[in-house]
């Protein structure tokens, strides 16, 4: 492999290492915060032993994800030097913000967990506030680089590359911000919900082990984590569907790839599933719903969308990203569908006093990891479709790379690395919970009063 | 004072930070490792003062970088092609280590191998980290085929690489000698304190030797540098007189107490000593970045984003200050939190 592929693919992997713990990060302590406060408002201790148990989780999760996220921030110099000496005169204001997001995050993060007895319960809350906070704005923080990458705004550049006339602000808020920090922060509160309800499912499905208190307790965060689930995927399919028309008006030729459209038309039609054939340049097996591409592209369906001939074949991006956001949309609204129906059919038993039947906890098991690879596949589409870029017309991904040759073994020593963290960090959760089951959380809690309710 | 003077002021106060609470970080990792099953409970307080504190100490790692991006991105071009290599090892052991870490107040059974593990990675990083120093000196990097590279041979056959990362370790094992002594003594651990105040004695007069022994052989492959830096003997001065302040300071009398000395004001002056020496080397290596290929002036980013970090820099502080407050009342401060047993 020459040395911009292997760049690329080192990085790329380092990035979805990060990500899978990054996004936890942001979707956790959403949940941990409702708890804590439904703890206060309804007096049940279920949920605190839940706030107490997931913060347990979180806190292995960013044991990973500071580390991880430390890699792909210093590797962003290695790898890519070209690239970050731009950023560094345009763009380095989010990252700078970020920091500050981090030391929020971090100092709360070890207040609410290492001091929590010694603080008062209003200071308790607002500590686990400040951590969610800290995460979100981190996410969204980091985002604004990658939209920058994308949409890129706020410098000019002269012929011999120098750069004059930034303005910091408008490259932080440039077109494709607002949409795209959104959609990530959304699809990460939903990741974390369908997570937590896979395990719930999980917990549920065996439920012949265990005590009649225990599934309550399981009920609850299921029926919580669902909630959760359901809202937030809604709003991701609605903020997904703005990400698109942010493509059809600033990156027309990663729509075009994303739907295999190659030539320009009103009433363009949507291509459903298949693949992009690059000999006869069409979506083959797909499904076409007529108008439709033209409507979602900008709400008319005599709408123009760009088609791929319409730029040079040089700035094609891969065919492959049709299948990709294929897979991310189709994640989006099985999720919904499958979270939606699970409440209405538990809405409904809870009315007949039937139980919850045993295949759909088997589905929901699955939420988790679908969502999870949703985030995987839109990042890697959001990168990939911006090939041959790494600054969308501005720097070209080879112009970006490291002039370095001896990547290969680096490659390997840290693919070994993530294997060797993402397989302790399952044995270590799964290590932690088995030797301290929500049981014995009940025989401590067992003092005060038991107010939860089937 | 001109702008390019300003951010690397900036940068070298987040190197100085950074190498103090580093040093103190990985240092109590070693010492939490080395004293886990001692009599006294001074593995006990290492591991106490870092639970809650090495993520904090991590994010400035992360600020240091990405301020050095932000003020000198065409050093973070020059930095990243040449140091691909050693940072690349750095991030490695800091991923372990930062996990394992976190991973053994998870589990009991594999307590031994993660210690064993943050306390040697502990002693790594930070010998890779000083390995930067005698590179941005100059004579290990050159041009091959129009690319700057690093003569990774050349600099491993070089005997001032090894004194830089002796005289990095022991600077390290003393400062966090003399903070966890202090960290003991306030949380009134006789033992744990007797044992760190021993370990700065000894540890103290190495760093000065291996400080004295690098210099004398960076003469040779960096003769610039010496000279400059005997331009600077007011800062030098004043760290010296700030180490025998520290140092005399750990063995005076207490009058009621039957232990000696007097840690708080012993770790404050040995910092004060890093400070003045740190501003002192700073200033001797201006204006290069990495002799003599990269200066500051070449480095520089864009005035207006020098701005705008800037305003972003008092903001963001004004911000944090509450948080870090709140955070050093309640971990060390807090009487509940440091004597728990
Ligand atoms: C759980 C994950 C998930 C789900 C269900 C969806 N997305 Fe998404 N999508 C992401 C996770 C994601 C992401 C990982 O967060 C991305 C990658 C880059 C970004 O900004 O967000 C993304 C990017 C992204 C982009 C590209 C933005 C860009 O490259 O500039 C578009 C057009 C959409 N999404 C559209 C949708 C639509 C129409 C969805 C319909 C349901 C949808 N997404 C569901
Ligand atoms: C959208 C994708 C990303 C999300 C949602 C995300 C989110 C997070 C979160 C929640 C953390 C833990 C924060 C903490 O407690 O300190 C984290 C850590 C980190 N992330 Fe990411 N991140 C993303 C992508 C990136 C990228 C591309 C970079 C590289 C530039 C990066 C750099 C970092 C760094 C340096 C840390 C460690 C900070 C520390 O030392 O505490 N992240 N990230
Ligand atoms: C907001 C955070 C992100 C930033 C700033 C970012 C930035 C970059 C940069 C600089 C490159 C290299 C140059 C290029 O190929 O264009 C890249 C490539 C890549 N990134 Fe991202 N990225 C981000 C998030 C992610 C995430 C979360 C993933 C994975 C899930 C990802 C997957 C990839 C892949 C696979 C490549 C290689 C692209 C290819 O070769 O086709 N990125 N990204």
């Amino acid at each position: 492999m020459d040395t911009v592929v292997l760049a690329r693919a080192f990085f790329g992997t380092s990035l979805a290492f990060h990500i899978i713990f990054a996004t936890l990060g942001v979707g956790i302590p959403l949940l941990i915060v409702i708890a804590e406060i439904l703890h206060q408002v309804k007096k049940d201790n279920d949920y605190a032993i839940m706030a107490k148990r997931w913060t347990k989780a979180f806190a292995v999760l960013l044991g990973v994800a500071i580390p991880s996220g430390t890699i792909v921030g210093v590797q962003l110099s290695l790898l890519w030097p070209g690239f970050m000496e731009i950023v560094g005169k345009v763009i380095s204001l989010p990252f700078q913000v970020e920091i500050f997001a981090f030391f929020i995050e971090a100092l709360f993060m070890s207040i609410y967990v290492y001091a929590a007895d010694r603080l008062p319960k209003a200071f308790r809350i607002l500590s686990v506030i400040l951590v969610a906070f800290g995460a979100v704005a981190s996410a969204i923080l980091i985002t604004a680089v990658n939209t920058w990458m994308n949409t890129p705004a706020g410098f000019q550049i002269a012929s011999d590359g120098t750069i004059y006339d930034v303005h910091p602000w408008t490259a932080f808020f440039n077109p494709s911000f607002l949409s795209s920090a959104f959609h990530v922060a959304v699809t990460a509160y939903m990741t974390g919900g369908f997570a937590v309800a896979s395990v719930a499912a999980y917990k549920l499905l065996k439920r012949k082990k265990r005590t009649a208190q225990e599934i309550t307790y399981h009920k609850k965060g299921f029926l919580l984590a669902l909630i959760v689930g359901l809202t937030f995927s809604l709003i991701s399919s609605i903020s997904g569907h703005h990400s698109a028309q942010v493509l059809h008006e600033h990156s027309p030729e990663k729509l075009a790839a994303a739907e295999g459209l190659f030539k320009s038309q009103r009433y363009a039609p949507l291509a459903i599933g298949g693949f992009t054939d690059p000999k006869t340049e069409s979506v083959k097996y797909g499904i076409e719903i007529p108008w439709m591409l033209s409507w979602l592209a900008a709400g008319k369906f005599d709408t123009k969308v760009k088609g791929l001939y319409e730029f040079p074949r040089e700035t094609w991006p891969p065919f492959y990203v049709h299948t990709l956001f294929n897979i991310m949309v189709g994640i989006g609204f099985f999720l919904l569908a499958l979270a939606a129906f699970s409440l209405v059919w538990m809405y409904y038993t809870k009315r007949k006093k039937r139980g919850f039947p045993k295949w759909l906890l088997v589905v929901l098991i699955f939420s988790g990891p679908l969502s999870m690879l949703g985030i995987e596949f839109g990042w890697i589409f959001s990168c990939s479709g911006r090939q041959p870029w790494t600054i969308y017309k501005v720097q070209t991904t080879s112009e970006a790379a490291t002039q370095s040759t001896n990547l290969g073994g680096l490659f390997l020593l840290f693919i070994g690395l993530y294997v060797l963290l993402g397989a302790l960090t399952i044995l270590i959760l799964t290590s932690y919970f088995k030797r301290h089951p929500v049981y014995k959380e009940f025989e401590k809690y067992s003092g005060y009063e038991e107010k939860g309710s089937s | 004072m001109i702008v390019e003077v300003q951010a690397i002021l900036i940068i070298w106060t987040f190197i100085f930070i950074y190498s103090i609470f580093g040093s103190i970080d990985f240092g109590s990792g070693f010492w939490a490792l080395i004293y886990n099953d001692h009599r006294t409970l001074a593995g006990k307080m290492a591991n106490r003062f870092l639970s809650p504190t090495w993520e904090i100490t991590n994010v400035f790692l992360v600020l240091l970088v990405v301020a050095f991006v932000g003020f000198f991105p065409k050093g973070a071009f020059t930095l990243g092609t040449i140091l691909l290599i050693p940072v690349s090892l750095i991030l490695f052991f800091l991923a372990i280590r930062s996990a394992f870490m976190v991973f053994s107040y998870s589990v009991q059974g594999y307590r031994k191998l993660m210690f064993l593990i943050s306390g040697v990675s502990g002693l790594l990083i930070p010998a890779l980290l000083i390995t930067v120093l005698p590179i941005s000196q100059g004579g290990f990097i050159e041009l091959v085929d129009g690319k700057e590279t690093l003569l990774l041979g050349k600099l491993l056959a070089s005997p001032s690489l090894y004194l830089y990362i002796l005289f990095g370790l022991t600077s390290e094992l003393f400062l966090s000698s003399l903070f966890l002594g202090d960290y003991s003594y306030a949380s009134k651990q006789e033992g744990a304190y007797r044992l760190y105040r021993g370990n700065a004695l000894l540890l103290g007069p190495s760093t000065l030797l291996a400080a004295v022994l690098t210099l004398l052989v960076s003469q040779q492959e960096a003769s610039w540098l010496i000279k400059h830096l005997y331009e600077q003997k007011l800062w030098f001065s004043l760290s010296l007189a700030s180490f025998i302040i520290g140092y005399v300071a750990l063995l005076l009398p207490r009058k009621k107490n039957t232990v000696r000395g007097f840690p708080r004001l012993a770790l404050l002056a040995v910092i004060a000593q890093y400070g003045f020496a740190s501003y002192g080397y700073g200033m001797a290596h201006l204006p290069y970045i990495v002799y003599p290929r990269l200066t500051i002036f070449d480095a520089f980013t864009a005035t207006e984003t020098f701005y705008s970090l800037l305003i972003m820099y008092g903001i963001g502080l004004a911000i944090l200050t509450p948080g870090f407050y709140i955070f050093w009342r309640l971990f060390l401060k807090d009487r509940r939190y440091l004597q728990q047993d």
